[in-house]
């Protein structure tokens, strides 16, 4: 009973936190309930697909990432290639010798690398930078030998960027000045294992003897079989670079702003940096125009909505044609009247989206339990990220707003006495 | 709960508080024409001039087509006239935009139409409160004790929680009626309420209307196409032809 002694049953029915146009947009809706289910079912099934395809796309995407930088540098640093300079006499003689011969490219380090890098690591868009010595190289072990690629490193900098435990098929990523790490192919080819001892020699005669610390499997049968990691010290001075490095490897926190970031380098040091973008960019180049047939995809199913909704709310507007009339009659204005149909259109928006951002949310969790790669793990972390959903309720809700305000305006505009009539 | 009509609410407009012999309605030399500047022009009401006072009981008749629903339409201020000067409680609405005559609609004139045109959405009571809801400034309480005495002074208090839909058409009426009183209206626009309804029915809202220009001082014009209801009305007008006559 209210405090006038009247029963108030239904005057609970009716919240008065809820503003008139609420309240008369939630009963129009509720009393098509058909209509309003068929058309919130649409709205779902679309936005269900965007969610969908976008945690998709994306989970897919960042695997690619992830699996085209797992083994690299998002950034490298290079040393200034050899170029050879035409001999001048004086500015008015002209050359001396017009035929050059392209020059054979020595190991070189780069200049004052340790400045360079702190001036890197100053940047806050880079996480790591570890130098690097890189070289050819030949490996000995009794009547054998391979040609190997002896890569020098910090340990502790370039796990950062290439997590070589993680690689670790026998031993450890162990590598101080007297181990070295070897591919699955190469262990194989040369019949080691752990603890083995190999001879490595450079061609400029430099060798040095080492243990096999650990066997690691990059995932790439070629990288294996020529891929060796030893300690920075090691490889410098197997490969007469003592004191230098010939690479900066640095990562940065948004891998897609590699290549703004190595220009800036460039521009900062002077020193030549490629980014991952840059050496791969046929992939890139795929990985953006799946972006843009995304993009496209999600454009159209949100036009399709748009039109959904659009169409249910102008059917709408002339079932309630009589009903506008008479709430124009009893003091409504035509704002009110706009606002209705405007928060009815919201309202299919947002609770289609809702429905949709579950749906879509399910099917990626069914998807993943059923998409799976032969050993049974997970074919890839898909991307469930909330800003997703939220983007998508938000989309949703104000394309339901949008596509409303045509048949939200026909309804603020009708004619009361033309309405009344039907 | 007296089953009178209740004058009593708190929140009631202060502008339709007026006083007796005010002129309530006031119409000049109206006319009303369709397709305005079009070949097929056709002028529907013709220099009508009527003034109705507060509390005034009237009926108007005439043939179909004469132009009786296009009158009740032009003092509802849901449709302008052509010509001529029409005034609603002494403010001249002509030159009023469509905000203001909204305003003065919602607050100074109630309808009742020949359909009750309840709105299907909503309960008896909801139906009632909703002229109140639209409108800014009342609470809840006020709303809820409103439309509860307001059903009841109908006879449908037992009502109130059944779906409009779901009441007879003598009910609906009823409840059409209560809906057209809850702002307090100086006027009251009835076009055939009672059309549509047995005699039983028709003879209880005709009573209902009557009790609320006698009780409120409700202005009430009561379009009718039958003489005994029309002759037990203080006031009779023939519209015929576009033409007030008598």
């Amino acid at each position: 009973m209210s405090d006038t002694g009247l029963p108030t049953d239904s005057a609970n029915s009716i919240p008065r936190w809820m503003p008139f146009e609420w309240l008369v947009a939630f009963r129009f809706l509720r009393e098509g309930r058909v209509q309003t289910g068929f058309i919130i079912g649409g709205v779902a099934i679309g936005v269900g697909v965007i969610v969908f395809m976008s945690a998709l796309l994306s989970g897919l995407q960042a695997n690619f990432v992830k699996r085209v930088l797992t083994g690299q540098a998002h950034i490298q640093l290079l040393p200034p290639k050899e170029v050879v300079r035409p001999l001048y006499q004086n500015p008015n003689d002209g050359v001396h010798g017009h035929i050059v011969q392209a020059p054979l490219q020595r190991l070189k380090g780069i200049d004052q690398w340790q400045s360079v890098t702190g001036q890197i690591r100053d940047l806050p868009e880079v996480s790591v930078v570890s130098p690097v010595v890189s070289g050819s190289a030949l490996v000995l072990r009794g009547a054998a030998s391979r040609a190997i690629t002896v890569l020098g490193i910090d340990p502790d900098l370039y796990f950062q960027i290439v997590p070589m435990p993680e690689k670790m098929v026998h031993g450890h990523a162990r590598v101080t000045v007297s181990d070295i790490l070897i591919g699955t192919e190469l262990a194989s080819d040369l019949g080691v294992g752990v603890g083995d001892k190999l001879r490595i020699s450079a061609a400029n005669g430099n060798f040095n003897t080492l243990v096999i610390s650990g066997i690691f499997d990059l995932g790439n049968k070629a990288a294996n079989a020529r891929t060796t990691i030893v300690a920075l010290r090691s490889a410098q001075s197997l490969l007469g670079l003592v004191g230098g490095v010939s690479a900066l490897d640095v990562t940065v926190h948004d891998v897609y702003s590699a290549e703004t970031v190595a220009r800036h380098i460039t521009s900062l040091t002077g020193v030549e940096a490629d980014s991952w973008i840059k050496t791969n960019e046929q992939f890139f180049t795929a990985i953006s125009a799946q972006t843009t047939a995304n993009t496209a995809i999600r454009v159209f199913v949100g036009l399709s909505v748009a039109f959904g909704i659009a169409s249910v709310l102008v059917v709408s507007v002339v079932q309630k044609s009589r009903e506008i009339g008479i709430l124009r009659a009893m003091g409504i204005t035509r704002g009110q009247i706009l606002r209705i149909f405007l928060l009815q259109g919201g309202l299919l928006g947002f609770g289609g989206a809702l429905v949709g951002a579950i749906l879509g949310f399910g099917g990626l969790l069914i998807w993943q339990q059923a998409e799976r790669n032969a050993d049974g793990t997970v074919m890839f972390a898909m991307s469930f990220e909330p800003s997703l959903f939220v983007m998508a309720l938000v989309l949703a809700t104000v394309t339901g707003l949008f596509a409303s305000f045509a048949p939200a305006l026909r309804a603020a505009r009708l004619d009361p006495v033309v309405a009344i009539r039907g | 709960m007296p089953r009178d009509l209740i004058l009593w609410w708190p929140f009631v407009d202060k502008e339709n508080s007026i006083q007796p012999s005010t002129r309530v309605v006031e119409l000049r030399g109206v006319c009303k024409s369709f397709n305005v500047g079009k070949p097929n022009e056709i002028e529907i009401l013709h220099s009508i001039d009527l003034t109705l006072d507060r509390g005034e009981f009237c009926a108007v008749m005439g043939p179909s087509g004469s132009g009786k629903s296009t009158l009740l339409n032009l003092i509802g201020l849901l449709d302008r006239p052509t010509q001529g000067q029409l005034a609603i409680r002494g403010e001249e609405t002509t030159q009023l935009d469509d905000q203001a005559l909204t305003r003065l609609r919602g607050h100074a004139i109630g309808f009742v139409f020949q359909h009750h045109h309840l709105l299907g959405a909503f309960t008896a009571l909801e139906n009632v409160m909703m002229p109140m809801l639209g409108a800014a400034g009342f609470s809840n309480a006020e709303i809820t004790a409103r439309a509860m005495a307001l059903l009841d002074s109908v006879g449908l208090s037992a009502f109130r929680d059944q779906a409009s839909g779901s009441l007879s058409g003598g009910q609906q009426q009823r409840v059409a009626v209560a809906r057209a009183l809850a702002m307090n209206p100086a006027l009251l626009l009835a076009d055939e309420p009672t059309g549509n309804l047995d005699s039983k029915s028709a003879d209880a809202v005709f009573d209902l209307l009557h009790r609320v220009s006698r009780d409120q001082g409700t202005t009430v014009l009561f379009v009718t196409h039958n003489p005994e209801l029309a002759g037990r009305c203080e006031k009779t007008i023939q519209v015929v032809d576009g033409r007030v006559v008598g």
